[in-house]
């Protein structure tokens, strides 16, 4: 409580611009998952929020990693002190609607200009948002994967540097063609690198729709991780390594990637959006970004956290944390979040701004997340979602690792998943 | 009467010590007991009496019995490997060596650096292609390596950092009671005859036992408790392989959310622990008195 | 005889060299620019940039203070009550001391690292979670402190106390002024190894705090390593090396007399 307290006082007097007498108060808190410049922004933008908005006192609470920032507010709510709004990965709207914490935004959204507010953003980010038919999260920090590539080794290796490839089948032609031996026929160079570290079903995510799977329903109580579409999928995956030899073998690490991709381990990777800065900032090579390769269709998932609102809070604080999310997805701040960090602008209004035409222009890159939402559906989350995603990487992981096949591995998957989630049906 | 008030000076000397132990340690132990006979609330469900049915979920769980298993090979590898690396340390650095104060300090930093810092270090040395070991390998001419991604090997890359972090911790205890071994006992063998050997053997060896014995409580405590390094190599993976019980505790109750079966598994850890206690203060009583 | 001896030269100096590398590494990545990382150039540039970088980054400052409050108030908990305990079990006979020196070795065994769950239960309860005394609470009371100090204790000369009597000193100063001093070899070597592992302890740290003003320095470091994109090693290591900087400089500095209070406090 008093630790509470004192933490009120320090963020009083970071915004000490603030009106004095303000006459709602509400708590934010916010993860960080792409280093320091982001936090900043955050509380610039909150900053400016409420020097121009008289009567709101906003405390923009810096709560760690997305790990973090779920288990402080769960604690805090059942601690009874809940924040009224906080940004949360998209996925863990089910856990937060499990232990009864959030509301939804429909309520609140009264004029006609707030529902058609409520109905601008890209519908890919939309599917992690909405259940029920009800509104529970505002995309704000999101992501979905890409193909970057190595320009200088597609040349060395007599590939037109600026076609990547469209397809599975393009992935696996290139590949081969790009991995590169020494005289011992020891690898020198891989073709592709799909990292399986830690939550290996993201990017896995983007074989399965590309093979036209689904792998959870909108109710988040039925997951499909034993249908056919998926196990070809993750045969595809394992056969990179396996069969095609263009991809190292093993669990490959998520963290080590861009420096493999810079080091010339790899000249092809698939990793967040979030990196893109990274890889400008550090590839001592020109290289290109790209959509996922197709296979029965384009596809990626999105990733990335969402706004939820709290329950606890008064009409005036909901009312209020409602205003202030519609102010910070607005077109100008959005951009400026965009551009400072490397999050794809959820609302098509961003776009069109002339920040976002110019940064576009300057460096085109960034169009291509843009452009591939239209193929992108809802990240893999249900109920019990820690437990449920943690199933499925476990599965991956045994196929990759070559303990068990794909079918047998999904197969097991899906009855422990299915154990799980009758109780939510 | 005067007894009397020594018993209660020396009750309230130990009072406000035992509020602390009993509250964060044995308390604890015994409420873990009574959690795992409960469900887990959540927002909409408050917890509920679940008999043993957390201990039949435990039973019918394979990445129980995978952890368990793994936690065996990790106290079977780690305990007598880092024990004799530890003491071998010490003799070295007990003795004339050139340059030996840089030997020592080399032997004293993994007490220094903390778990979580060095496993990135780690990782890079583990790093397919680019890494340490496959630099290393990559001239000698072998190929690509992938410790902490494949099943097979993930959980020993573990067990090395661990090993590398605890030799350098006991040697402290060791150095420490080499140095308290009079010299004139040693010089009375040589005058005998005794070889270095059995020197070491009859001598030494026995007169570091209680050092032994206590650096191996620790290093059995400790097999079950490190686990900070896990979660930047491995994360327990890959599908487990390489979780320990504690990292595996950690996930269910902070990830999962799942605090009944958490406790659960907290209460299987207990008891092992349980048993070995019981099994060191047999030994404790044997071969070391303390007066 | 030589033989033997070049041997063993070699044999320490080669698991010297392997055990110093992770440090060696450190030091090396914090020092050159991100672009060496993984290639050992002896003409690489020096930079200073990734510490810079590294402060910037995270609020190490803030981190650094906080873990140095924390190993304060447990060491200071620690000696208190632990002085207090060792004593009574040192020099009182009492009903119960034979099964309360029992629940004190217990400890050594089952440590709250290991009580997780019910622990968190119980911060939560009294309503401490994301405070640095939530962090100090299970470790205060120390079995192994304890255990450490009662042998000390037994061994000071009854004589002393008798003497210190008669001339009518109280318990407490008799403690205070007779049994601390001879003590403090053990206070050093008990202190540098609880300093040690509450500056690096992380699994309950890492559950018990989520902010900035309690965060310890290896929870911090693990955010900080862990962002989406990507490892960057020249950055973590030189955050790692400025946050273990004092405590390493203070084993390198005091290594010597670190193992002779060890030896003189008995622990063997």
């Amino acid at each position: 409580m008093l630790m509470t307290k004192f933490k009120a006082a320090a963020a009083a007097l970071a915004f000490a611009a603030a009106p004095a007498a303000a006459d709602v108060d509400l708590q934010f808190y916010f993860p960080v998952a792409v280093g320091g410049a982001a936090a900043d922004t955050i509380e610039e933008l909150t900053a400016q929020y409420v020097a121009e908005n008289e009567g709101v006192n906003i405390e923009a609470i810096y709560a760690g990693s997305y790990q973090d920032t779920v288990a402080k507010a769960l604690t805090a709510a059942r601690g009874g002190n809940a924040p009224q709004l906080s940004v949360i990965l998209s996925v863990d709207m089910f856990t937060l609607l499990d232990e009864d914490l959030i509301m939804p935004f429909d309520d609140f959204a009264t004029s006609e200009e707030d529902k058609a507010w409520l109905n601008s953003f890209y519908p890919a980010f939309m599917e992690n948002s909405q259940t029920g038919g009800k509104t529970y999260g505002i995309p704000f920090q999101r992501s979905t994967p890409v193909l970057y590539w190595n320009k200088e080794a597609f040349k060395a290796a007599g590939l037109d540097p600026e076609t990547p490839p469209a397809t599975w089948d393009e992935m696996v032609e290139m590949g081969k063609k790009l991995t590169l031996k020494d005289d011992a026929g020891n690898v020198t160079q891989w073709g592709v690198r799909i990292p399986s570290s830690g939550f290996p079903y993201w990017l896995f995510q983007g074989l399965t729709t590309e093979n036209g799977a689904i792998l959870a329903n909108a109710d988040g109580n039925e997951v499909s991780f034993d249908d056919p579409k998926v196990v070809e999928a993750l045969d595809y995956l394992v056969d990179l390594s396996k069969e095609h030899k263009v991809m190292a073998p093993g669990i490959i690490e998520w963290g080590a990637t861009p420096k493999a991709f810079f080091e010339g381990q790899t000249a092809m990777m698939w990793t967040s959006t979030g990196n893109l800065t990274n890889v400008r900032k550090n590839a001592p090579f020109d290289f290109g970004v790209a959509m996922l390769p197709a296979n029965k269709r384009r596809g990626a998932p999105t990733g990335g956290g969402n706004f939820f609102l709290f329950k606890g809070a008064s009409d005036e604080q909901a009312k209020a944390a409602f205003d202030f999310v519609k102010w910070i997805s607005g077109p100008e701040q959005s951009a400026k979040w965009t551009i400072a960090t490397g999050y794809v602008a959820p609302r098509p209004e961003t776009w069109e701004t002339e920040t976002m035409k110019a940064y576009a222009a300057e460096f085109p890159p960034v169009l291509v997340a843009r452009d591939q939402l239209e193929h992108a559906v809802a990240e893999l989350s249900t109920y019990e979602n820690q437990r449920v995603t943690r199933i499925f990487n476990d599965a991956l992981a045994a196929a990759i690792t070559g303990q068990k096949t794909s079918e047998e591995a999904l197969k097991e998957a899906q009855a422990k998943a299915d154990a799980i989630l009758q109780d939510y049906r | 009467m005067l007894r009397t008030r020594g018993w209660i000076h020396a009750w309230l000397l130990l009072l406000p010590g035992f509020v602390f132990l009993i509250a964060f340690t044995h308390l604890p132990a015994l409420t873990t007991l009574w959690s795992s006979f409960f469900t887990t609330p959540r927002g909409r469900r408050p917890a509920k009496w679940a008999g043993l049915e957390n201990y039949d979920t435990l039973i019918g769980d394979p990445i129980f019995w995978k952890v368990l298993w793994n936690n065996a090979i990790y106290a079977a590898g780690t305990i007598p490997l880092s024990i004799i690396i530890a003491l071998v340390m010490a003799l070295w650095v007990n003795r004339q060596l050139a340059g030996r104060g840089f030997v020592r300090m080399a032997y004293f930093t993994p007490t220094v650096l903390p778990m979580i810092a060095v496993a990135n270090i780690w990782m890079f040395f583990y790093t397919p292609g680019f890494g340490l070991i496959d630099q290393i390998g990559g001239a000698l001419g072998f190929g690509q390596t992938n410790i902490l991604g494949s099943a097979n090997s993930a959980l020993f890359g573990v067990m090395v950092v661990t090993i590398w972090k605890e030799a350098g911790f006991f040697m402290i205890f060791y150095l420490a009671a080499l140095q308290t071994i009079p010299t004139s006992l040693i010089e009375a063998a040589r005058v005998e005859g005794a070889g270095g050997w059995t020197i070491f053997r009859r001598i030494t060896l026995p007169l570091l036992m209680p050092t032994t014995l206590f650096v191996s409580i620790n290093a059995v405590v400790n097999s079950f408790r490190m686990v900070d390094h896990i979660f930047i190599l491995t994360g327990g993976g890959p599908d487990n392989a390489s979780s320990l019980l504690l990292f595996y505790i950690y996930e269910v109750a902070f990830r999962f959310w799942d605090t009944a079966y958490a406790a659960t598994l907290t209460v299987v850890l207990l008891v092992f622990l349980m048993i070995l206690a019981i099994g060191q203060f047999f030994l404790f009583d044997r071969k070391v008195h303390y007066r | 005889m030589t033989a033997d001896r070049i041997l063993n030269t070699a044999g320490a100096w080669a698991l010297a060299l392997i055990w110093v590398l992770p440090l060696a590494y450190a030091i090396w990545t914090a020092v050159h620019p991100a672009a060496y990382e993984a290639r050992f150039d002896l003409f690489a540039p020096l930079t200073l940039e990734n510490f810079i970088k590294a402060w910037n980054a995270a609020p190490f400052g803030r981190y650094f203070l906080n873990t140095f409050v924390l190993v304060t108030v447990i060491l200071a908990g620690q000696i208190v009550l632990c002085t207090f305990a060792a004593y009574a079990f040192a020099r009182y006979q009492f009903p119960g001391r034979g099964v309360l020196f029992g629940l004190v070795l217990l400890q050594l065994l089952i440590m709250p690292d290991i009580l997780i769950v019910e622990n968190y239960k119980a911060i939560r309860l009294l309503d401490l979670v994301d405070t640095i005394p939530a962090i100090a609470l299970p470790y205060i009371a120390s079995g192994f402190g304890i255990f450490l100090l009662r042998q000390t204790f037994m061994s000071v000369p009854k004589e002393l106390e008798e003497a210190a009597q008669v001339e009518g000193m109280s318990t407490l100063g008799i403690l205070v002024k007779v049994y601390m001093p001879l003590a403090i070899p053990t206070y050093l070597a008990y202190g540098l190894v609880s300093v040690s592992h509450h500056w690096n302890n992380f699994l309950w740290p890492l559950i018990i705090t989520n902010s900035v003003e309690t965060r310890p320095v290896t929870v911090g470091l693990s955010i900080f390593s862990a962002i989406d994109s990507g490892v960057e090693w020249s950055v973590i290591n030189a955050a790692t090396l400025m946050t273990s900087g004092p405590l390493l400089l203070a084993f390198l500095l005091f290594q010597r007399q670190f193992v002779q209070s060890f030896m003189r406090a008995g622990i063997k």
